[in-house]
């Protein structure tokens, strides 16, 4: 979705917007940027976007900060890295994408995403309980978190992973789960996002 | 060669059978894997969403781990390869991260050092050296008229790998060639399959897929080798659902390349974890009359 007829007052835009991804990874570039599309024309998903990646380089720099965290290009990036790949200015586009996620999720800017976000908190659940990731449990809290009717359409292929030895019922757990724990703790008291 | 082994997640579950299959063939290329001893999930695409700093010193727990076994570690999964390998790298170049991280592992009593461990992916163990000879020598039962399409996937390539290129790869090709087989060549061999956007955004992720499988079939190819636990669920598990949404009738194998190995080398097919694919692998391998046709307890699906 284009914006053609939008008017943004310069008032309602942050201008500093770009300062809060220079720490990112490959965040430090994006002054460099020139707009070439190379990373919208590789972008396997980006016929679905209402931002392709070329258009939220351009709107970070225009300070256009809830359009770039209210867009649902966050949510289809599925980070291949064609992107950052093929960027003549080497900007790291994927890294800058999880970054923009990283805020909308600290402030709650995922209307349109409760999927994904609900995939990610699931994953991070995983991690913290049993320090590996037990694709069976990950998959009914993630379910659960969404829409549990939705288990039914994938019962076929459950039980066809079932019947193959491709899902196991229990978990593993690590012995250093209290490491990770420390670390978690840690790092909430460094902060950040 | 020695390497310590990052089997990740899924190995145990839906990538079972690239575990076994790997587990049958790496000696017979003089390989010896130790696992990494007490490894936690790297945290893949999703843990990056929630908190950077947390995903970087939880994938960097396993480097710690790596750097005191003393050997370059082997993940045989992209997702797994790339973030661990991407830690290395970001540690490296960015200084304040690499001291929060540490500080962050300091309360597991833990630190470390960019560049102590070097992260590899299998494919790239198994065109290291001499090791494409080493194969050579043990296949027994060529794959020949066997077609088959490569297909790399993205993390296995990007962001930055050494060991192929990432817009023109060739060492898979040159692993299935080694097997007797022909590879097809295919526009979308190493565009990605959606991963885990699967589960959050069905309808794109099933196109990506589509366009794989549709290019993999205009070549003619039998089937598709794949490199990563979730490509091949993706293309293995979801290929009926690409079917019913548009109209297709692919039925494609979906086999890891440690299984094309392990069936060149003359290995039993249930050690090879063949049978474990949804869309059944036996019909095409015994139309081509490679590799024992009894033990597949694979039905068409």
């Amino acid at each position: 979705m284009n914006h053609p007829l939008d008017i943004v007052l310069e008032s309602s835009t942050k201008r500093d917007f770009i300062d809060e991804l220079k720490g990112v990874p490959g965040g430090e570039r994006i002054r460099d940027c020139i707009q070439c599309g190379v990373c919208s024309g590789s972008c396997p998903v980006s016929y679905a976007m209402d931002l392709p990646p070329r258009q939220i380089i351009a709107s970070i720099r225009a300070g256009l900060r809830d359009r770039v965290l209210g867009c649902n290009s966050l949510w289809l990036c599925t980070s291949c890295y064609t992107c950052s790949l093929r960027c003549p200015q080497q900007i790291g586009i994927t890294d800058i994408i999880y970054g923009l996620k990283r805020v909308a999720m600290a402030e709650g800017k995922v209307a349109g995403a409760t999927r994904a976000v609900a995939m990610a908190t699931s994953f991070a659940g995983q991690i913290e309980k049993r320090g590996r990731n037990h694709e069976t449990s990950l998959l009914m809290s993630y379910y659960m978190k969404t829409n549990p009717f939705a288990m039914l359409g994938m019962a076929s292929l459950g039980v066809k992973l079932l019947s193959r030895g491709r899902m196991p019922l229990t978990g593993e757990k690590i012995r250093g789960i209290d490491q990770i724990r420390a670390i978690v703790a840690k790092t909430r008291e460094i902060g950040g996002l | 060669m020695r390497f310590s082994y990052y089997p990740g997640c899924s190995m145990a579950a839906t990538g079972r059978a690239y575990g076994e299959s790997m587990n049958a063939i790496i000696g017979r290329l003089g390989i010896d894997l130790k696992e990494l001893d007490d490894w936690n999930c790297c945290g893949a695409t999703s843990y990056m969403s929630v908190r950077e700093l947390l995903s970087y010193a939880i994938s960097a727990r396993n480097l710690c781990i790596a750097a005191k076994q003393g050997m370059d570690l082997v993940a045989p999964c992209s997702a797994c390869f790339t973030i661990l390998r991407k830690t290395d790298h970001y540690l490296h170049d960015n200084a304040d991260l690499r001291r929060k991280v540490n500080e962050a592992l300091g309360a597991a009593g833990l630190s470390y050092e960019p560049g102590s461990v070097k992260v590899r992916h299998l494919l790239e163990v198994a065109v290291m050296g001499d090791n494409l000879e080493r194969l050579r020598a043990e296949v027994k039962s060529p794959l020949t008229g066997l077609r088959v399409a490569p297909y790399y996937g993205c993390q296995t390539l990007r962001p930055r790998v050494d060991f192929d290129d990432p817009e023109d790869p060739h060492t898979l090709d040159d692993v299935i060639k080694a097997l007797g087989a022909d590879v097809v060549n295919y526009p979308t061999k190493s565009k990605c399959c959606g991963g885990s956007l699967m589960a959050t955004n069905e309808k794109a992720a099933l196109r990506l897929c589509r366009d794989i499988l549709l290019a993999a079939h205009h070549t003619g190819a039998h089937c598709i080798a794949t490199v990563c636990p979730l490509c091949q669920m993706n293309l293995d598990g979801f290929q009926g659902k690409v079917n019913a949404a548009y109209g297709t009738d692919f039925h494609f194998p979906i086999l890891y390349f440690t299984q094309l190995m392990g069936l060149a080398m003359g290995v039993e097919g249930t050690s090879l974890g063949l049978g474990r694919e949804i869309v059944a692998a036996a019909p095409v391998i015994a139309r081509h009359g490679t590799g024992p046709k009894a033990p597949f307890a694979g039905k068409e699906v």
